[in-house]
């Protein structure tokens, strides 16, 4: 038997044999509350009508012997395919493996459906289809909307320009996905420039314009603020310095562009440290998941 | 046709929006063009997945190895299309009972709602957890003090990590409250690690990433100006296509 | 000795990260948290506000990085909720409805005095709309372009929160947590900035040292990272003990444990591949 699959075999089995010790203690399980709704028709034909169904409230397992609690099948499999897609990432720390492969199409098939779902129901249908339509939608999606609402036609522009976008899949004739395409590239442009100028020059260098030397109010040196803002002005200048690449860095400009080098590395420096810091809060985050939702340790 | 009408549809756009922050006329015209916008980009979701579609179609077609994977996420693809789009287990609106589809796509106990929560949610995060281990492990094998420059980049990142825990407090902790030279306003606790990490940060990070940041400003300006002034076309692509 | 970690199978190092977080996270093990300048300025803007002041939470993440970013959304919902502040929810992502969804669910099972039954009185969900920085800039100008119903498909005008909210400059603070782009930067960009309106970010550990440089003057306060969201609990708990004995209000302070090993782990690997690279230089290995 070779190493690796001595090692898989060991794994599995003690895992599983973990998992049935666990499952058989209860854990694993989830519970809901039913919740019985009644809703009455907003506008009855005729006689009252009442329309009825049960509403389901996940529950902490302390509170599984209470009458109107009960296991929860659908909710119990999704915990332990969850906790399976999880194992299943994991495993390509040991390995590129056939499992992982195969969860990891699921998460590209699904993300992308999702999104194009989540767009469709949130931004198409009422920013569209309710503009253009509102009589149609009020009947069919959103009931909710104004009776008196009329058809925005101006709406037909951001369609035409949709169905252009979409064309782009078609063999031919891609071309004119371009004229979508030219909108939104100017959009952004458009805002970005003004918003970047704004905001990360501007205001970027007015917050920078501060005094080297700091009095207090009774007219003593503050000498520490004024070493801060000192070596502050100096950071946001050497760096400045360092990226303006159309001059020589000879001489001074030289020796300006190093601190300025020195300054980028504590920068990047603490950024390491910070996304060290978010790595590692993310993996705390699948184990609480495995440890507290799935096997209640 | 293929080149002077974008151009034209791009400048438009972008001289008008830029217009909203001088010209109050502009504002409506501005907040019109944000709202096509956002339904571009909503439809850029259903492109996206349009695309997926084609390449896997392409790969299974073609039997290119591993084409079962792509099998796989296209019925993963569809049946999470299909139930998002079905509403499948959706009730519907308590206020709206006699609308069948009135019902919020993403409501609790829904089968779409089962895909993202149980399917969904586990997959990415845990795709994103395996970046822990990885920079550990490029912890052990690059970060190496090869000059100067790595060498103040590990010192802060180490400064930084242990500041940021409580292992500056039992490593630094023990500093005492009590100037360094006479009445200078200094104390030796002012350099434990969690104030110094605080210090590094304030003092140091920060003018870096101004610096950064301003440059940044200037090339996003300049390059948006390009942009709507038809100078940088890359974004129309070739004349070669169909 | 060396010779073996310098062909160390890096599954070692894995298993070794796995522990470091595991067994921290399993005894449960917290530290005391002194809560920085910079989280006080976030606990004083929401804390300060008068009770029952509007809020936006803009909610832009995803599971992905809901690890780092949940204990700060539920301690942002946990404090709005003491002050009775009246929430807006929203999202730039579209994975983001759930998370809101989250914060919804301790409003209801937390401060149900306040919050159970009184959807469009005390708290609002607007969901998500696609268009990134496009949203941002309709809902700084004209929020029912963007959002013209809630997420259940209610038009704005029928409820009571939103029905003379023109736009978001209206509102008192706007809490966005976000996970990179569409996020905080963003929010700063084309709605805080340009608009003076009150921000307060709670962001992760990659995009901190990007956001530091907009404070003070056009962001009021971050919580950086996991580190942040422990000291915003432990300043929420400082000034209301109640807190103290919910378990679900310390998310972030339990994370701490691991964050600790971890580090130390992380800051040995560095210095033992250092020690690795000295001695192959002194071997010559590296000319």
């Amino acid at each position: 038997m070779k190493q690796s699959t001595l090692i898989w075999t060991i794994l599995m089995v003690a895992g599983g044999a973990f998992l049935l010790f666990q499952a058989s203690k209860g854990n694993g399980r989830v519970y809901v509350r039913e919740i019985p709704v009644e809703a009455q028709a907003s506008q009855p034909e005729g006689e009252e009508q009442v329309y009825r169904w049960t509403r389901y409230q996940q529950v902490t397992e302390a509170e599984k012997g209470e009458p109107d609690v009960r296991f929860s099948l659908s909710r119990t499999l999704g915990l332990w395919v969850a906790a399976f897609s999880t194992l299943a990432i994991f495993s390509f720390l040991y390995g590129d493996n056939p499992i992982y492969k195969f969860t990891e199409s699921v998460f590209v098939g699904v993300s992308a459906a999702y999104a194009m779902v989540v767009a469709f129901w949130t931004e198409i249908m009422t920013n569209l289809y309710a503009k253009l339509l509102p009589g149609l939608a009020r009947i069919t999606f959103y009931p909710d909307i104004d009776s008196t609402a009329r058809p925005d036609y101006l709406y037909l522009i951001p369609l035409v320009l949709s169905i252009l976008l979409l064309w782009r899949l078609s063999p031919k004739g891609s071309w004119i996905a371009r004229w979508p395409l030219a909108f939104f590239i100017g959009a952004t442009a458009g805002i970005r420039l003004i918003s970047y100028l704004e905001t990360d020059f501007v205001g970027q260098l007015q917050s920078t314009v501060m005094p080297f030397i700091v009095f207090a109010s009774d007219g003593s040196l503050l000498w520490i603020k004024s070493l801060r803002n000192t070596i502050f002005i100096v950071g946001v200048v050497s760096c400045m310095i360092y990226f303006f690449f159309s001059i020589e860095h000879e001489g001074v400009v030289k020796y300006i562009s190093r601190l300025g080098i020195w300054f980028l590395m504590v920068t990047f420096g603490a950024s390491f440290a910070y996304t060290v810091m978010g790595r590692i809060a993310l993996l705390s985050g699948r184990l609480v998941f495995l440890f507290n939702d799935w096997l209640g340790i | 046709m293929k080149r002077t009408i974008p151009l034209l549809i791009s400048a438009i756009t972008g001289f008008v929006l830029i217009g909203t922050a001088f010209i109050p006329l502009f504002v409506d015209w501005g907040n019109i063009a944000m709202s096509w916008f956002n339904l571009l980009a909503a439809f850029a979701f259903i492109l996206g997945g349009g695309n997926l579609l084609k390449m896997q179609l392409q790969k299974i077609s073609a039997q290119q190895p591993g084409w079962g994977y792509a099998a796989v996420t296209l019925i993963a693809f569809f049946i999470t299309l299909f139930v998002g789009l079905a509403k499948v287990g959706v009730h519907p609106n308590v206020k709206f009972p006699e609308f069948a589809w009135s019902g919020d796509y993403l409501q609790e106990d829904g089968v779409f709602w089962w895909l993202f929560e149980y399917i969904f949610t586990p997959l990415s995060a845990t795709m994103f957890a395996l970046l822990a281990f990885y920079i550990s492990s490029a912890a052990f094998r690059a970060f190496r003090a090869k000059n100067t420059e790595a060498t103040i980049l590990l010192i802060i990142a180490v400064i930084i990590l242990l500041g940021r825990t409580y292992a500056s407090v039992w490593l630094t902790g023990w500093f005492p409250d009590e100037f360094i030279i006479g009445e200078s306003g200094i104390k030796y606790s002012d350099f434990n690690l969690q104030n110094l990490s605080e210090i590094i940060m304030e003092d140091f990070t920060t003018p870096g990433m101004r610096a950064i940041k301003i440059g940044i400003a200037l090339g996003v300006a300049s390059t948006s100006l390009k942009v709507l002034l038809g100078v940088d076309r890359s974004y129309l692509g070739s004349d070669q296509e169909a | 000795m060396l010779d073996f970690l310098q062909h160390l199978d890096r599954r070692w190092i894995f298993f070794l990260m796995f522990i470091a977080v595991a067994v921290p996270l399993i005894m449960g093990t917290t530290f005391p948290e002194v809560p920085s300048d910079q989280v006080m300025a976030v606990f004083d803007a929401v804390d300060n506000l008068p009770d029952g002041s509007n809020v936006v939470m803009a909610l832009d993440y995803d599971p992905a990085s809901q690890g780092e970013l949940q204990p700060m959304a539920s301690a942002f919902a946990r404090h709005c909720a003491i002050k009775k502040h009246n929430i807006y929810f929203m999202t730039l992502w579209p994975q983001g409805i759930s998370m809101i969804q989250n914060s919804i669910g301790i409003l209801q099972d937390e401060y149900p005095e306040t919050y159970k039954g009184k959807y469009g009185t005390k708290y609002v969900n607007l969901g998500f709309r696609a268009g990134n920085e496009g949203v941002i800039k309709l809902v700084v100008e004209d929020l029912k372009k963007s959002y013209s119903t809630d997420i259940h498909g209610t038009n704005l005008d029928n409820i009571p929160l939103t029905k003379n909210l023109k736009n978001i400059q209206q509102v008192d603070l706007l809490c966005n947590v976000s996970a990179g782009y569409p996020g905080s930067q963003e929010w700063v960009l084309y709605g805080s900035s340009p608009f003076d309106i009150p921000t307060v970010v709670g962001c992760t550990g990659v995009q901190a040292p990007i956001m530091l440089p907009y404070i003070p003057d056009q962001l009021t306060g971050m919580l950086a990272a996991i580190k942040g969201a422990a000291e915003y609990e432990q300043a929420i708990i400082n000034a209301y003990p109640e807190l103290e004995n919910n378990p679900n209000a310390k998310e972030g302070l339990v994370r701490m444990g691991p964050q600790l090993v971890a580090h130390l782990l992380l800051i040995s690997l560095i210095f033992l591949g250092n020690v690795i690279y000295f001695w192959e230089r002194k071997q010559g290995l590296h000319q």
